[in-house]
């Protein structure tokens, strides 16, 4: 390969609108690539920080499950398997908007991202509204641990569920599994809360202007979080709500 | 050809104008820099205040353990004492040492880039140690927590009313912090090298903070999720740990081990990334088997996740998977074992002189291989059945941490002090030290073996009195050293404005860092380095004199 | 300008690839209509998951189908929505590194818990 190859390449990848120092090339980087790189590199570092952290909670749950498994057949289906399906829908089809925004910020129009980006935050919001609903639900039960939690419900049996008639000591044992309900939900609720307030101020920085002129990794970046809060919900679902829904 | 280290005739060396220490001035410009060698200022100042805050609590055990009755502290507070050193030793001294100063240094000046990959989010990590520095202390001005730190439940979450939640969640910020710089450091090695530095030209100093950046991303995650399941099981009372509500306190041991016994391995490698430096320069050769040392330090990384319920063989869990642990901990010294013998083959035929660095660094090759030594005893389960929770365990742990790591860390502020602030150090000072702390270390920890086999617990504030003997040289000894650290603090901060002036390589060493100005421009280099040569290539080097080692800036 | 880059590049391209130089992956956008496409597969299989939890079947199955499903959506979004097929292989490593250690703490956890109640030896 001659140097005249070689610079030409080069030109290629490091040559952009602005020339080859766009405004948003970091100083300590060389080029826009790899900046982009390395920027992504660092959120998925980031993100598996995310998968250990939720990895403590899985396993606390695996463990509690194979303890007292009829505590959480019970308490699972105390838990609305509407609410539930909705919420995976909507973390579904958020993460199907955020797709198409990180597209929309790499083909730099910016109606359609700031468009999808809006799409992502309701859908995000209506989530966040069903889960308020649902604990609302728990606290009225008195299905809070630690709280208000008390094991009564469960001496007799709901009408749906008739079988769920529990022993006391078994009964007590439901108090873990709403630990884990709460402590788990609870987690991820608090990723999409800073996840919509991440987007928000996104959001207005293209409405700004930016992210629309070739600088895609924040945007590209924020869509990994956002997947990647919707893969934890994608395992809580079946985890929690679906413990042995055929009785 | 001699490679032999003599220092340059320090009359001609000359202080460079500008460098990043008078770049910008100001506390606004240090507060809020990106430059990451300011930042690492920023760090060394910090850690050595946190250091003598867990020193002073040392000096009260030791000074308690003088006399057989609790009559220094009452027992409860011994327990605030002992636990209060521990969380700072090993989460705000020993954790960030190497890495957060050192490493934030050098890392990107060795691999050629101008900065890490994420300056802000360097400042960032600085800030979160600073908040969780600030939240200890104030759980030591409020009176303190006791549960030891290990946060052992149902102690921790049921049978206590000090200050949990509040140390457990300044754990948890500076548990952030040090993520925060291993990711840094992931990027700015996989993604930043120079041109023609390849992985296998890189110093091992870099290989080793890989290896521990690995397990900064991937263990301290683990810590975060187990404390916050403590602080919500004390604030709310949610019952995982508690075996009342049909928790399992067994539980917080595996997820706390879980990142723990990965810490030791974070702690050590950094220090192991010094080692291999030191000796290499001041042996005048390259370090033996570089690519055996290079990728033990990644085995050590892996293989330390694997190992974690040797922590725990006599909590209560089954007798099968303590096997599975102890058979895995016997494969995890090998890694270590052969990095030391790679160093001793690195000395073999060596030109070796005896600067400071190097004493540490031979302090370190001995204590460490006693400490690593009587690690493999506790790994095997007979063993610990009886020396487990006796003074064993925690002279075994003081040997790797303090002859170990914290010697490695004083080689490495030593032998980069020039290269940080212009000036040498005064060296018959910092010999006198080097040897004082070795001495009084020994004095203080070996005695501790011998306690621990005969059977006295740890974390006692009252033993029975046949253990006085060896309690009074331990304490004695602890004087002593307390001396060895006091020295470097005075006379390193004498030498800012009167030490001798060191010029770019004052120990003609190989590597980057050695060929730009001390200390370094802000931006490390005026044009990108191209690297044509090995690491620790000192033939190289010999070969550049007498024309000056080209500088790149 | 042209002069200048030519010398810039010049150090830059010493060697013919320098060991950090950029990989180029991120560049490919995924088209609108593969994203429609998985996200529909995303949506049956939610129904697929809760349809199956309400038939009974025999032994642990259930728990295996429902985490079955769970883990075949969780790659569709790892692969497509996070760019992972069209990735550079350290995206790849750096993902199955996260997914390994994770499995290492589950499993060795494990090994205490289902052999406390093994005969004694």
């Amino acid at each position: 390969m001659d140097s005249q190859t070689l610079a030409a390449q080069t030109a290629e990848t490091g040559h952009l609108e602005h020339g080859d120092h766009p405004p948003f090339l970091r100083h300590h980087f060389e080029n826009v690539p790899q900046q982009r790189e390395a920027a992504t590199f660092g959120m998925w570092l980031f993100l598996l920080t995310e998968i250990m952290f939720f990895g403590g909670l899985f396993c606390s749950y695996l463990i509690f499950r194979n303890w007292y498994y009829p505590a959480f057949v019970a308490g699972s289906h105390t838990l609305h398997l509407w609410a539930g399906t909705l919420n995976t829908t909507l973390l579904i089809i958020s993460s199907f908007t955020m797709a198409m925004a990180v597209h929309a910020s790499e083909t730099r129009v910016r109606k359609a991202l700031m468009g999808w980006m809006i799409a992502t935050i309701i859908l995000g919001c209506g989530f966040l509204c069903v889960k308020a609903y649902e604990w609302h639900d728990e606290w009225v039960e008195h299905h809070v641990p630690g709280l208000n939690f008390s094991p009564e419900s469960f001496l007799h049996g709901t009408k749906d569920y008739p079988d769920d008639k529990l022993p006391l000591d078994m009964a007590e044992k439901t108090q873990v599994y709403y630990s884990l309900y709460f402590a788990m939900t609870g987690m991820h609720a608090l990723h999409m809360v800073i996840g919509v307030s991440l987007l928000t101020i996104l959001l207005i920085q293209v409405y700004g202007g930016r992210y629309v002129n070739g600088h895609v990794a924040p945007i590209e970046n924020f869509g990994l979080y956002w997947h990647f809060v919707d893969i934890v919900w994608i395992f809580l679902f079946p985890l929690l709500y679906l413990i042995s829904r055929h009785q | 050809m001699s490679t032999i280290v003599t220092l340059p005739d320090q009359s001609t060396a000359q202080l460079p104008k500008v460098s990043y220490l008078n770049k910008e001035y100001g506390l606004k410009s240090w507060l809020l820099t990106g430059d990451h060698k300011r930042i690492a200022m920023l760090y060394l100042i910090s850690i050595t205040f946190f250091f003598f805050i867990g020193g002073a609590m040392a000096a009260l055990i030791r000074m308690e353990l003088l006399t057989p009755a609790s009559d220094l502290l009452a027992p409860d507070s011994y327990n605030k004492v002992f636990t209060a050193h521990g969380i700072i030793m090993v989460f705000f001294f020993l954790v960030p040492s190497v890495p957060a100063t050192i490493g934030n240094f050098l890392i990107p000046i060795m691999v050629g880039a101008k900065d890490l990959a994420f300056p802000k989010i360097n400042l960032l990590s600085w800030y979160l140690y600073i908040a969780a520095g600030t939240m200890m202390i104030s759980v030591l001005a409020f009176g303190g927590v006791d549960t030891g730190w290990t946060f052992t439940t149902p102690l921790s979450t049921h049978y206590l009313n000090t200050h949990v939640i509040t140390a457990g969640l300044a754990v948890f910020v500076a548990g952030f912090s040090s993520i925060f710089t291993g990711l840094n450091f992931i990027v700015t090695i996989h993604r930043m090298r120079a041109p023609g530095m390849t992985w296998f030209r890189l110093p091992l100093f870099v290989w080793s903070h890989y290896a521990a950046s690995i397990l900064m991303v991937l263990g301290t995650p683990v810590l975060a999720i187990t404390l916050t399941l403590v602080v919500l099981e004390r604030a709310i009372g949610i019952g995982v740990f508690d075996p009342t509500k049909g928790g399992d306190p067994l539980l917080f041991q595996h997820l706390f081990w879980f990142y723990s016994h990965p810490a030791v391995y974070i702690m050590i490698l950094p220090g192991m990334g010094v080692i291999s430096e030191v000796i290499s320069n001041f042996s005048r050769k390259r370090v033996f088997g570089y690519t055996a040392v290079a990728f033990s330090s990644v085995a050590i990384a892996v293989f330390g996740f694997f190992v974690w319920a040797h922590h725990m063989f006599v909590m209560g869990i089954s007798n099968y998977s303590a096997l599975v642990f102890s058979l895995l901990t016997m494969l995890v010294a090998v890694p270590s074992a052969i990095k030391i013998f790679n160093w001793s083959a690195t000395l073999y035929k060596g030109s070796i002189t005896f600067e400071t660095p190097m004493l540490y660094a031979f302090g370190f090759l001995g204590l460490f291989t006693i400490g690593g030594l009587t690690g493999v005893f506790l790994g095997s389960m007979g063993m610990d059945i009886h020396l487990t929770e006796t003074y064993f365990i925690v002279a075994h742990f003081h040997f790797v941490m303090v002859g170990g790591m914290l010697m490695a860390y004083l080689s490495g502020v030593h032998f980069w002090w020039p290269k940080m602030t212009g000036r040498m150090y005064p060296e018959g000072m910092s010999k006198l030290a080097a040897v004082i702390t070795f001495t009084g270390f020994v004095l203080t920890f070996f005695p501790q073996f011998i306690l621990g086999y005969l059977g006295m617990p740890r974390r006692y504030a009252a033993y029975p009195p046949e253990f006085q003997v060896l309690n009074v040289f331990s304490t004695a000894g602890a004087t002593v050293l307390g001396v060895g650290y006091l020295l470097p603090l005075l006379y390193l901060t004498w030498s800012l404005k009167y030490g001798k002036i060191a010029g770019p390589n004052p120990w003609q060493a190989t590597g980057l860092e050695w060929q730009i100005q001390s200390p370094p421009l802000t931006e490390n280099f005026t044009e990108t380095p191209i690297v044509t040569h090995e690491a620790y290539d000192y033939e190289w080097l010999e070969s550049q004199k007498p024309s000056e080692v080209p500088t790149v800036g | 300008m042209d002069q200048h880059q030519g010398q810039h590049q010049e150090h830059h391209l010493h060697l013919p690839h320098g060991p950090s130089e950029p990989t180029h992956h991120e560049e490919h956008i995924v088209s609108p209509k593969i994203y429609l496409i998985i996200g529909t597969a995303l949506l049956i299989f939610t129904g697929l998951t809760v349809a199956a939890s309400l038939i009974d079947l025999p032994g642990d199955l259930n728990a295996v189908v429902a985490i079955a499903i769970a883990c075949i959506k969780m790659t569709l979004v790892v692969l497509f929505f996070m760019h992972v097929k069209y990735s550079s292989g350290l995206t790849k490593l750096t993902v199955a590194a996260g997914f390994f250690t994770f499995i290492v703490l589950i499993t060795m956890t494990m090994t205490d818990y289902i052999s406390r109640a093994w005969g004694r030896w």
